[in-house]
């Protein structure tokens, strides 16, 4: 287990404060979106479309990542975008987390047939196309905030399921589960207080990767267009509408895009920082 | 005997497998909104014609009644038909499952190669600036999506270098002398190396974007796996031999370091295959992928249905490979 | 001058002070077997491997010279260093289980330096491994040849590595501990057959072990380390009948006499390690100044 002490002596990796650094940026941006947006992101002024950004000759002061094919001001569509973006990572990577990790829980330590059920249901849903298989139930959803969730949800418990279940098993097969089942505790009971501070820090690490593959998901729906409701920004969605008009405003793509790369390449380094913090052996 | 009964076995769980998809599959899509007969039929349509329509679908009838007859349409070849285009489901599915195939197998190509060389390399000038940069590079591909880097591609070799098409297949002007939809394949077959070329060119691009993750993993896990055979004792006799460093890496080492890799590429490479539905649409790329899409936003349930179903088969089928094939290579379990 | 010369040499953990080797003096003359003695953790197999340039990579010489028929092995480049090994030089290892790569044939884990290294024919090299098979008392050389590692006990596995050492007539073989991780009934064969097999080849070898009873039967003078440390250098009748230095003697009184089985041991004291860790340090601050 981790010594607390020993890992807040050692100097902190780069890649965790520069990844720190760039969500807490973001969430602050979102939280302060309405205060710090230069422009309302719905407003469309069709005379003002496709301004370039502020060092390429054309742009009109005020917008400063330029414009899109409706006038729209990329910058405060991207401030705004931020707040789907992390409302979809939190809830849905929590939800996801919470119902995943319970399920390989219980697989991995009952074992039994409740083991066979969810490696059975884990091998049906590792056998669906993961994007196509979301696509469909946004279609039978319908396009909403919740329905990314569900979605998100429905497809990536078993990400959660499968590693948990392993870790489960592997830990339940110790000795000290084994004395705590001498003791007389109950199985549930013993499945708490024993595995599961054990594989919390597997957990924490999943989770944090979770969060980026959810505004990913996010992303792509709205991308196909089946996300919210077309008008709110979204990252995905001006992305599309930037990959639709990207030899006459490369802009509109490229900042949503660099937005997005940042923010899912610093979940992801946040996850593999925590792990090798978790996992002393590893460093 | 042993490994005929655990091939048997493996057969077993697929077939369930596949039997968990079609139920799923199926009652997911009956619950779809939106009716779409009513999509299909021009406007004015009077309400006998809609009927007319919904009987010929079957879908008047109960939910469950609809899945037996679709199973027993399965198991004879007949998986229903568009509701789009009124071609039979196969008949399209089969039509468009070789450019995706084509693009996964290319994708598949990349990704070992670019992994492989990250992994030798790193391996060879262990300790140097070269590894931790390989590192670091992996680092990066594997935590980002094959949707980003599609994008960045499109940014960078599409709009700022544009050297590679990021749009179609093939260049829709050129005459295809194609009986097949292998266009790949068989322009090779027909030395037509012109248009080999283009439609190389076209596939390029959403190819290097599906294999970039990957190769970033089989870097990592080929590299991981190489540095903990390097340390065997037969490596270090080899060296005294008088072998070179990089022929005792190539020879000794990567034929027993490969076989952990492999598993974990047969896996890989089905999440490869489900991310060609987002790269086909990304690229406007006529494959299965893409035809998906359109199908969902079409509510075209059959075609939904079949696309799905095939997905699943080559999902299971690819571990199924995957896992004879390790026991193939590992002489120790073949011998067992 | 000997086939193989040790001078000076020294190692150390990358990076740290701690002597591994220290000013190692070493000679190993044509045909001659030296033995190499020390309790485990003396830094012996770190011998063979400098020698072999097999160093793990957290160790770094740090002065000295190793030189093999003349020419000093460290400062050569690698590639030309490894040519020069792999035609002179060849290593029993110590584990016959993991010293044999699990997923190739026996056959080609024997013939493949003759072919690629040396450019025989496939032939002359599938002759000479079984002859050499035959000569290490394997039955049935052919199916052996074509059998993998897995299939076969460590007892013929190392018979096949003392086999696939001599393949290409070496002038040095090192033998680190060849039978530690043998059965005690194999131990004595194999002892037996590396012997015979030197006597018959006249190859010069450096036989590393922590047993003196095994020194005494196999080898003709021998090295005794301590911490990195030479202590004593001598003939094999010297060292048993006049040891020089006092770890010398309270070792040859903590070994099972050969002569004498039942004779009764003294384990080394704890006095004498202390004076001898004390002489290594003082020879190491006197080598600084
Ligand atoms: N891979 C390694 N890295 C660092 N130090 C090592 C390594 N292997 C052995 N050592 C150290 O080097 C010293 C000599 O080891 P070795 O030569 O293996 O002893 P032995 O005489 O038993 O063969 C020991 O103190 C050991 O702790
Ligand atoms: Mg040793």
């Amino acid at each position: 287990m981790l010594d607390g002490r020993s890992a807040i002596k050692r100097k902190l990796p780069t890649r965790l404060v520069l990844s720190a650094t760039w969500l807490t940026l973001l969430t602050l941006a979102a939280v302060f979106a309405p205060l710090i947006a230069p422009k309302d992101p719905l407003a469309q002024d069709l005379f003002l479309g496709q301004l370039p950004p502020f060092w390429v000759q054309g742009h009109e002061p005020g917008y400063l990542l330029g414009t899109d094919s409706l006038g729209r001001d990329v910058l405060s569509r991207i401030l705004y975008g931020a707040r789907l973006a992390l409302t979809v990572a939190l809830t849905a990577g929590t939800i996801t987390c919470i119902i995943g990790a319970t399920m390989g829980l219980l697989a991995g330590f009952l074992r039994g047939w409740v083991d066979i059920l969810i490696s059975r249901a884990i091998d049906i849903w590792m056998a669906f196309p993961p994007v196509l298989f979301s696509i469909l139930l946004i279609a039978v959803l319908g396009p909403s905030l919740t329905s990314i969730i569900i979605a998100i949800v429905v497809i990536d418990w078993t990400r959660f399921a499968r590693v948990i279940r392993a870790e489960a098993m592997t830990q339940g097969a110790m000795d000290y589960v084994a004395s705590a089942q001498v003791a007389g505790r109950t199985r549930l009971s013993t499945m708490i207080t024993e595995i599961l501070p054990n594989v919390l820090p597997t957990i924490v690490v999943l989770l944090t990767l979770e969060m980026g593959i959810s505004i990913i998901v996010e992303a792509i729906l709205s991308f196909v267009n089946l996300s919210i409701s077309t008008d709110d920004p979204t990252w995905g969605g001006m992305i599309a509408e930037g990959r639709a008009s990207i030899h006459q405003a490369w802009w509109v793509l490229v900042f949503p895009l660099i937005t997005l790369f940042l923010t899912v390449l610093s979940f992801s380094q946040l996850g593999e920082g925590l792990k090798d913090r978790f996992d002393p052996v590893l460093r | 005997m042993q490994f005929l009964q655990s091939v048997l076995l493996r057969l077993c769980t697929t077939l369930i497998t596949l039997a968990g998809v079609a139920v799923i599959v199926f009652f997911v899509i009956r619950v779809v909104p939106g009716n779409p007969i009513a999509m299909m039929l021009p406007p004015g349509a009077t309400e006998a014609d809609v009927a007319r329509l919904t009987a010929l679908y079957g879908l008047d009838k109960s939910i469950p009644q609809q899945f037996l007859i679709w199973v027993s349409g399965v198991l004879q070849g007949d998986f229903g038909t568009s509701i789009t285009t009124k071609q039979p489901v196969l008949q399209l599915v089969l039509s468009r499952l070789p450019a995706t195939l084509e693009l996964s197998v290319m994708a598949l190509i990349i990704a070992v190669i670019l992994g492989g060389f990250m992994a030798l390399t790193g391996t060879r000038l262990r300790g140097s600036k070269t590894e931790a940069a390989i590192d670091v590079g992996n680092g990066m591909a594997l935590s980002v999506p094959d949707f980003l880097w599609g994008l960045i591609l499109i940014l960078t070799f599409g709009v700022l270098i544009p050297i590679f098409h990021i749009s179609g297949r093939v260049t829709p002007s050129l005459p295809l002398p194609f009986t097949t939809n292998f266009y790949l394949t068989e322009s090779v077959l027909r030395l037509r190396f012109d248009l080999w070329l283009d439609i190389a060119a076209h596939m390029f691009m959403p190819a290097l974007a599906l294999a970039i993750p990957l190769a970033a993993i089989i870097g990592q896990l080929l590299k991981q796996s190489l540095k903990e055979t390097m340390h065997l004792d037969y490596v270090t006799l080899a060296r005294t031999k008088g072998y070179s460093e990089t022929h005792v890496i190539l020879r000794e080492a990567l034929p027993n370091a490969i076989l952990p890799t492999l598993t974990l590429v047969g896996v890989q490479f089905t999440f490869l295959i489900g991310g060609t539905v987002i790269i086909e649409r990304l690229f406007s790329y006529e494959g299965l992928g893409n035809m998906a899409i359109d199908a969902v936003i079409n509510r075209d349930l059959p075609l939904i249905q079949g696309i799905v179903i095939l997905f699943a088969v080559i999902f299971t089928g690819v571990n199924l490979l995957v896992d004879l094939t390790y026991a193939a290579l590992n002489p120790r379990l073949r011998h067992a | 001058m000997s086939f193989l010369s040790i001078r000076n040499l020294s190692a150390r953990l990358k990076g740290r002070p701690d002597q591994i080797l220290r000013r190692v003096s070493l000679e190993v003359a044509a045909g001659e077997v030296r033995g190499l003695v020390g309790e485990s953790g003396a830094g012996k197999s770190m011998i063979g491997k400098a020698i072999l340039g097999t160093l793990p990579q957290s160790v770094e010489i740090t002065g000295g010279q190793i030189i093999l028929d003349g020419t000093d092995l460290l400062s050569l480049p690698t590639a030309q260093r490894r040519t020069l090994i792999g035609a002179k030089c060849a290593l029993i290892p110590q584990d016959p289980l993991t010293a044999l790569n699990p997923s190739r044939r026996i056959g080609p884990q024997i013939t493949n330096r003759l072919v690629d290294i040396l450019h025989w024919t496939r032939a002359d090299a599938e002759k000479r491994a079984r002859d050499l098979l035959a000569e290490v008392q394997i039955p049935d050389p052919e199916r052996v040849m074509r059998s993998y590692p897995h299939e076969l006990s460590g007892g013929m596995r190392q018979r096949i590595l003392i086999a696939s050492a001599f393949a290409a007539e070496p002038k040095l073989i090192i033998a680190d501990e060849p039978t530690t991780a043998l059965d005690v009934t194999v131990q004595k064969q194999i002892l037996k057959l590396i012997a015979a097999m030197q006597a018959r080849h006249g190859t010069a070898l450096l036989f590393v072990t922590h047993d003196l009873g095994v020194v005494s039967k196999v080898c003709q003078s021998l090295s005794v380390l301590y911490a990195g440390y030479v202590l004593e250098d001598s003939t094999i009748p010297d060292f048993f009948h006049t040891p020089k230095h006092p770890y010398s003697r309270a070792l040859l009184a903590a070994t099972p006499k050969y002569t004498d089985p039942d004779g009764s041991l003294t384990p080394v004291s704890d006095a004498v390690i202390a004076a001898t860790r004390a002489e290594v340090e003082a020879a190491d601050r006197s080598a600084h100044v």
